[in-house]
């Protein structure tokens, strides 16, 4: 096969792309760079969050302070800050929704009394549960009040001669094996989803312009006239794609390895592996996934009449092959050989695995790669059929 | 030498040619006239082996589109309808991408370039991006990159559609040129003045048919003086009942 026309196409496309500096500053700048730039602020955002968190204390504000004394100092001994403040219930409600108090105990008037009859005495914890970053505080208030209360109970049994174990019949013990790496589970989802993503943006505008584009200017039938088997046209126009592809995937990797590395994971007791040969890993096990994404897109621009036509399904088509992404993150599912022949989320389960300094078989890798070559493959033969068609030219 | 034998092409139920056949001789300018909607583009996209015929055959120096369509196209230069360009390319990468395609070496398609860019005079943009480009500037670039790789015969589909008077006198001498070097050159137009100013032989074409071929006085034959006259008796004629076309 003569080769000659695929290079010439490949040049001038790959040529024709470089000079387009509005397309090249979206293309290789917003997504490879500032896609990482921003997870790595994200993550080192609620790293700080957490911190302060839970070396903070809890303040609750206290109506009715006076009718449970105990209660309060049980509470100030385990390090609760109590504010002592003198609301009715509508009070209340509207110092939770106007954040003046986050966290508002009412001690109703028979708390004492029923506590001393042996009835159940209840208090009420007004709390805003849309507010997200309260919701550990409440939760700690609320457990420790049921701890108070359980230490009552026990008292109340020794009282009565019971040993208070046999009311305890279960006793949950939790053993949590996560290692620091897998807990990084969020952030490598967004991680392999931006690498993904940015990967295919590289090409986008390429596939649009050398398709859709070509056509909507009128030089494509000029083309068409050259003695150039029409199917190397495209597969030139698809190799010059993949070669932005390629240097998208590469930057973005390696923009993830650096901003990564200026983030205190280690202080969430998480590491991830983003090292240089990590970074290089990723690179390898995303490339195979090059051909594919390339010849996919050309494909659909190759249907449009027009470039704003094809701009239209292209925004659509591109979180296509993410979905699987999606649905691996709600399921949390692990990485299995049948999964490895699922274009994109085979490579997204060998990047976590990578991420998570986890041991990778030979054998997934093997079908990952071999099985998304196959589908590029078959992806590019069905272009080339495609330009076969005098369809192509609307 | 072009030879378009029985050319036939539908579109849906649209039937756009129906048995076209014509054949524009080397050294000559055939003019292929006709109203809009006539079926010049799309015999023309048959000859210049974008479009494949349904029935009939279009011969290309001998050669046929059908059975060889890669050796018909290194015959053939093309300037089809609106000569889009790269924007993001120069006049002069514009011209030897063309050559590139077409096989010539480096050095080959370097001075062909230099040549046409000499020929079309075309020194003073030539090695600007196509983008802020006039349409004289933009057609001189599609030209110069139909003519790269020295084809034999030159297919222009409404060449001068939307050019300034400059353009279109810079384009007529060009194509007087190319003639008289021996080239077979075939154009679509549905401007009179232009035809009866360059053409030797003229194909009428209505409602995808060939309604009357010759040279300019054979055409006048079918009524007036002037061409214009004749190519409206033969459109009424067409209207009326299509069997006496081509007598």
């Amino acid at each position: 096969m003569n080769l000659r026309g695929v290079w010439a196409v490949f040049r001038k496309e790959f040529r024709e792309n470089l000079r387009d500096r509005r397309t090249l500053l979206s293309a290789l700048v917003f997504g490879p760079v500032l896609g990482p730039i921003l997870v790595a602020g994200l993550v080192q955002f609620s790293i700080n969050q957490s911190e302060e968190q839970s070396d903070e204390n809890i303040t609750v504000a206290v109506t009715h302070a006076d009718r449970a004394p105990n209660l309060l100092s049980y509470l100030t001994a385990r390090g609760v800050d109590v504010v002592r403040v003198n609301l009715d219930e509508a009070g209340a409600r509207h110092a939770v929704v106007t954040q003046t108090h986050k966290i508002i105990l009412d001690i109703p008037e028979d708390f004492g009394a029923r506590l001393q009859e042996g009835q159940p005495a209840p208090v009420i914890l007004y709390s805003d549960s849309s507010r997200g970053f309260e919701r550990r505080g409440v939760g700690r208030v609320h457990m420790l009040i049921s701890q108070y209360g359980l230490d009552i109970a026990q008292l109340r049994f020794l009282a009565r001669g019971i040993d208070p174990i046999s009311v305890l019949p279960i006793s949950v013990q939790e053993i949590d094996v996560s290692t620091p790496s897998s807990r990084s589970v969020l952030i490598l989802n967004a991680l392999t989803y931006i690498v993904l993503l940015s990967m295919l943006a590289g090409g986008l505008y390429l596939a649009v312009d050398a398709t859709a584009g070509e056509r909507e200017r009128g030089s494509l039938e000029v083309l068409l006239t050259t003695p150039v088997p029409r199917e190397h046209l495209i597969y030139g126009k698809i190799s010059a794609a993949a070669a932005y592809m390629l240097i998208s995937l590469v930057l973005t990797v390696t923009m993830f390895a650096v901003a990564m590395s200026f983030v205190g994971l280690e202080r969430l007791g998480v590491t991830a592996n983003l090292g240089p040969r990590a970074a290089a890993t990723l690179i390898a096990c995303c490339a195979p996934l090059i051909v594919f994404g390339a010849a996919y897109l050309s494909i659909v621009a190759s249907f449009a009449k027009s470039y704003r036509e094809a701009q239209t399904y292209l925004g659509l088509i591109i979180t296509i092959p993410t979905l699987p992404l999606m649905f691996a993150g709600l399921l949390g599912l692990q990485a299995k050989l049948p999964l490895m022949f699922v274009p994109f989320l085979s490579q997204h389960l060998l990047m976590t695995t990578v991420v998570r300094a986890e041991p990778i078989a030979p054998a997934f890798v093997t079908v990952s790669v071999v099985s998304t070559l196959v589908y590029g493959a078959l992806l590019m033969y069905l272009a080339g059929r495609l330009y076969r068609r005098e369809g192509l030219l609307g | 030498m072009l030879e378009a034998r029985e050319l036939c092409k539908s579109f849906g139920k649209v039937s756009a040619v129906r048995g076209v056949s014509f054949s524009a001789r080397d050294g000559q300018i055939t003019g292929l006239l006709g109203p809009n909607g006539a079926g010049k583009s799309t015999t023309l996209r048959m000859l210049y082996t974008v479009l494949r015929p349904d029935d009939g055959d279009a011969l290309i120096d001998g050669r046929s589109v059908l059975a060889d369509p890669l050796a018909a196209r290194r015959a053939i230069g093309v300037l089809s309808h609106g000569a889009g360009v790269y924007n993001h390319l120069t006049a002069r990468e514009n011209i030897c991408y063309f050559g590139e395609l077409h096989g010539l070496s480096r050095t080959e398609r370097d001075t062909r370039a230099a040549e046409l860019i000499e020929q079309l005079e075309m020194q003073a943009f030539a090695d600007r991006q196509a983008k802020g480009f006039s349409q004289g500037q933009k057609l001189k670039t599609a030209l110069a990159r139909a003519l790269v790789h020295r084809p034999k015969n030159i297919l222009l589909d409404e060449p001068t559609n939307g050019l300034d008077v400059m353009a279109v006198r810079g384009l007529r001498k060009l194509l007087v040129q190319l003639k008289e070097a021996g080239h077979c050159v075939l154009f679509s137009s549905h401007v009179m003045q232009e035809v009866e100013q360059l053409c030797d032989e003229v194909v009428v074409i209505s409602g995808g048919q060939v309604v009357a071929a010759g040279t300019l006085a054979d055409i006048r034959a079918h009524g007036g003086d002037r061409l214009e006259d004749a190519f409206v008796a033969l459109m009424s004629g067409g209207d009326e009942g299509k069997s006496g076309a081509g007598k």
